[in-house]
Parts: structure tokens; sequence; C-alpha cells
């Protein structure tokens, strides 16, 4: 590089100023100000700042006390296991099945692809219709099957596992994908040496495969943390403000709450700060469990 | 075809859960599309039943178009999201160009900074954006286009950084001969870029740009601080209004989410080699 061509250094600065005026004014410059506003007495999303907090840190003193944040949290990392194990479990399962099929992988990659270019905002919709309480697809299908009384989803003993099993559904075909890149990328030769050597197809998954996918598998599950702390739509669409009883709150629903219904704007802002700080801590232990190996 | 050695028993239970999974993604959408076609009693009696003879109706659809702006919201909808796809493609185009091409001072901050782009999440930006943009007098205006805009511009950043790192991944590739000799022909750099490198690099414009408009055309969060007003409305942000609005009408329902949800499935079909990699390229690649 630095070739000839380009001595010129006019161009660069044409080059380079829309994209990160851009990121400046619409990226950075708001993030900082959001971890400045996380500090404030902010009454309204229009109105001005009235300054500093007394103490400066009582937005976040105010989280430790606010029980629907604690559920929100909860529900976040209990978000993140089911990101976890559910997303990316099923997405290595059907991986290294599809692995061993001759025919029809391509067909299964699109269909399982399929769910994640829908908004979820229509997938919500579609659940709701799906556990209607009164004759949805779910409560008609178990009636068919002999059950006489209707199950209320959404009551408080269903609407967590109700709220995340769509979120989990949605997003197995997008770790799939990647898996599937990954087990490509393992050559076919290691395989046969195996199989001469006697090792059995379980035991080529253990000790060839998933050491193999390793550094892979950890890209899905660092994806998969950060992801389950960016969900909105589904439980937004499906249980609006935390129904039933604040019960489904997550970090993300709960700071839209906080911003339009009590427009607590500084509360919101710290509440925000602590996402990007889960986001980084996560994504840094995962990196620490996994440990990238380098073959 | 000749069938040499009998298929195994293992290799039909691995189709079998594998159809499993494949039915999970794929008869609900079909369940909703037949339910859209029936009356909501129809649907409450027996959903599973194909909407043929007698149950077949086009009701739903035809409350659909009278009571809803469906069309309208699509045009917010393609516009917004148009608008960030192209804006996307043109100026993270420019920016991977220079930051792979040029060395000058500052050039590892400018790639630290895209890296650190891609790790904002909306929720740390959306506040400030909103009243940057109300003080600008571009939310809960009359006016249209600076509604549409305002939502416009943050996506339009919130895709810039994803964008460069696919970019300059491949500009990095091509072979820097074409565009030395393009110099001794007495190109410009500017010359250089159009004629040379967004020619060679399309199939990566391709992938930038259906990623950044799926992401923009699905992204409520956005939507839902931004677009106040009921008629400036985009699809996704209409079809989150209608459980308040209509939370009873079933078949209502059914038809909106079918007419959302059916022309993204014909583009899928048509693009879904593109599609794939576009969604999951960041992922592979950072």
């Amino acid at each position: 590089m630095g070739a000839n061509v380009y001595k010129n250094k006019k161009p660069v600065f044409f080059f380079l100023i829309p994209a990160f005026l851009f990121m400046a004014v619409f990226l950075y410059y708001p993030f900082i100000k959001n971890i400045i506003n996380s500090f404030q007495v902010i009454p309204g999303l229009g109105s001005p700042s009235k300054g500093f907090n007394d103490p400066w840190y009582a937005n976040y003193q105010r989280m430790l006390t606010d029980e629907a944040m604690h559920t929100a949290l909860k529900n976040t990392l209990i978000m993140m296991l089911v990101t976890i194990f559910g997303q990316v479990g099923i997405a290595l399962v059907l991986a290294l099945l599809v692995d061993n099929i001759s025919k029809g992988a391509q067909f299964f990659r699109t269909v399982y692809f399929f769910p994640i270019v829908i908004s979820a905002t229509a997938l919500g919709l579609m659940f709701n219709l799906i556990f209607l309480y009164d004759k949805g697809m779910v409560n008609q299908l178990l009636e068919m099957m002999g059950k006489t009384t209707l199950t209320d989803w959404k009551d408080p003993a269903h609407a967590l596992v109700i709220m995340m099993l769509p979120v989990m559904w949605q997003y197995v075909g997008f770790y799939f994908v990647i898996l599937i890149t990954g087990l490509n990328n393992i050559s076919q030769e290691l395989y046969e040496v195996a199989a001469i050597d006697g090792a059995s197809k379980i035991q080529r998954i253990i000790y060839i495969t998933l050491p193999l996918l390793r550094n892979v598998i950890c890209t899905c599950v660092v994806l998969a943390v950060t992801g389950a702390l960016k969900v909105f739509d589904f439980p937004w669409v499906m249980f609006p403000k935390g129904m039933p009883l604040g019960q489904t709150w997550l970090t993300g629903t709960y700071m839209y709450y906080q911003v339009f219904n009590t427009r607590n704007i500084g509360y919101s802002s710290a509440i925000a700060v602590l996402i990007v700080i889960l986001g980084i801590l996560t994504s840094k232990i995962v990196n620490a469990v996994f440990k990238e190996v380098d073959y | 075809m000749k069938h040499k050695k009998r298929i195994a028993p293992s290799t039909i239970i691995i189709y079998v859960i594998l159809s499993l999974w494949a039915l999970t993604t794929i008869y609900p959408i079909i369940w909703v599309i037949q339910n859209s076609f029936k009356a909501k009693n129809e649907i409450l009696a027996d959903s599973f039943s194909l909407p043929l003879g007698d149950l077949f109706t086009l009701a739903n659809y035809k409350t659909a178009f009278e009571r809803l702006n469906i069309f309208s919201a699509y045009r917010n909808s393609i516009l917004i999201s148009g608008t960030v796809a192209i804006v996307v493609i043109l100026f993270a185009g420019f920016a991977s160009f220079a930051l792979v091409r040029y060395n000058f001072r500052g050039k590892k901050l400018l790639q630290s900074l895209v890296i650190a782009g891609m790790m904002f999440p909306v929720f740390s930006t959306i506040i400030p954006v909103f009243r940057m943009l109300n003080s600008w007098h571009m939310v809960n205006t009359e006016s249209l286009w600076m509604s549409l805009l305002s939502v416009a511009l943050p996506q339009i950043a919130g895709n810039m950084s994803f964008a460069i790192v696919i970019l300059t991944g491949y500009i990095r590739s091509l072979p820097i001969e074409l565009e030395e000799s393009a110099y001794l022909e007495g190109c410009s750099a500017y010359q250089t870029f159009f004629k040379i490198v967004v020619p060679l690099t399309k199939p990566s414009f391709a992938t930038v740009g259906i990623f950044s408009f799926l992401w923009s055309y699905n992204d409520l969060f956005t939507q839902m601080f931004l677009l106040r007003l009921p008629e400036h409305r985009a699809i996704t942000r209409l079809l989150n209004e209608l459980t308040s609005q209509e939370g009873t009408n079933y078949g209502l329902m059914a038809a909106a989410v079918a007419l959302v949800v059916i022309p993204v499935i014909f583009v899928y079909i048509c693009l879904q080699k593109q599609i794939i990699k576009g969604m999951t390229a960041g992922a592979v690649k950072g």
C-alpha cells in the first residue's frame, strides 16, 4: 500500500468527512451526551436539563431500590441464558445434523433463516394469535388432543416463557448459518483420517468438530449475549408495559417505559448506560471462558 | 438415479428432526395467511382448515385497506429504508476507500472509532438523538419529509460502522494494479473510485445495501421514538398500534400480518443467497 497513486492526500477529507460526520453527530456525540444525561435531572424528553443530581449518582442509586428494574435485570440475564442455550445450542445441533445429510441442506438453510428477515413486530402479532387464550392455535391444538380447559398463556405462570420463546425461535437460523459456514471450513480429510483410525461419528464430533468450531461458537455466544440486551420488539408487542404485573420487563423495554410513561429521562439514560456496561462485561466474560485459540 | 444402498435409519431420524424445526419456522406463517382469508368466528372454530369454499372471504383485507393506512405506511417505510441503504452504501464506500488506500495521520484512531461504533446499542444514543432532532424541529412536525428524515438519519449512522467493516475488507482484497493504470491514464482519485472501485465492489455494496434496508425496515424502536404522528407511521409502527386499536379483530390482525410479511417473503425467495450473506457477513467478519 501507500502506492504512488494515492500520494495526493487532498481527496482523503472528501471521502472521509460524510461518513464520520454522520457517526460523530448521531453516534459518538449522543453516546457521550447520554452518559452525561444519566447524572442529571431531566423532567421530559423535550425539556432542558435541570442540572446535575445531588448526589451525582442518584439515578444509579435509584436502580438499587427499584423493584421493576430488578425484574428487568433478572429477566435480561435469563434471556441471555435462553439465547446461549436455546439459540446457539439448538443451532449447533441442527448444524451438526445437516452436516450429515447430502440432499436438502440448502433447503433447510433457506427455511431456518426465514424468520430473521421478517420484522419481530409482525411475528409478535402472529404469536399473539398463536397463544390467544380464546382459542388461538396452541389452545385449539391442545383441545384436539383432548384437553378440556383453555390455558391462558399470558398469565403470570406462563408469561416469561411465552415472551422468550419467540425471541429464541426467531434467531436460531442466524446462528445455524454461521455455524454451517464454520463447519464447511473444516477439512474433510481430518474426518477421513479419523474414520480410518476407527473413530465413531460421535467421537469425531467431540474430538474434531467441536474443538475446531470453538472460535465460531465463541463469536455466536458473544452475539447471542449482546443480542439478548437488544431485545425490544417481541416483548413490547406481546406483553406491553411489562404485563402481567410487571413480570416481563427487560432492560430495553423498561428503559423505553421510563422515557414515555414516567418521563424520567435521567433515569432512562442511566439504564441505557447500564445496558452498555452489561454488554461489555458479558462479552468479556464469554471471551475469557472460551479463550480464543489459534489453530 | 441408482439406489445402491438402503437409507440408514439414522439418516431418517436426522431428516425427521430437521423437518420438525423447518415446520416451526414455516407453518406459523402459513397458518396466519390461511386465517387471514377467514372470518373471526371461523378462525376460533377451526383455525387449521384451509380457507376453501364457504370459508373463503376477503373481508379482512377490505377492512385492512379501509381502516389502516397500509399503503402510506409502506411508502413511508420504503422511503426511509431506501434512503438509509443508498446513503450508507455511498458514504461507507467513500470512507472505506480512503481508509484502505490512503495513509494519513490518525488512521488508526478512525479505524478504532469505526469498531467502537458497532458496540453502541440504540438505547444508549436515542434520547440525545431525539432531543437534538427536536431542537431542529424535525420531530412532532407536520412535515412528513422531516419526520421520515428524522428516522433515517440515526439509522444511517447506526449502519455505517458495520458497512465500513464489510467494505474495507473487500476493497483491501482488490488488486491495486487497475487503479495504478487508471492513474497513469490521468484519472483523478474520484474518477478512479467511481469507474474502477465501485464496479468491482458491487457484490459487497449489495450485501451492505440489503442489510441496511432490512434492518431499517424492521426496526421498531427508532420508529417508536421519532414517528409521533399517525399519518407519518411506517409499517412496523402501524402494526404495533394495531394490538391496542383492533386487539380482538383476529381476522384483521392476520390480514395485516400477511400484508406485511408477503412482500418480504417474495423478496426473500428471490434474493435469499444475498440476504443470508448480507445479514451474517458482519458476524463472521467481526
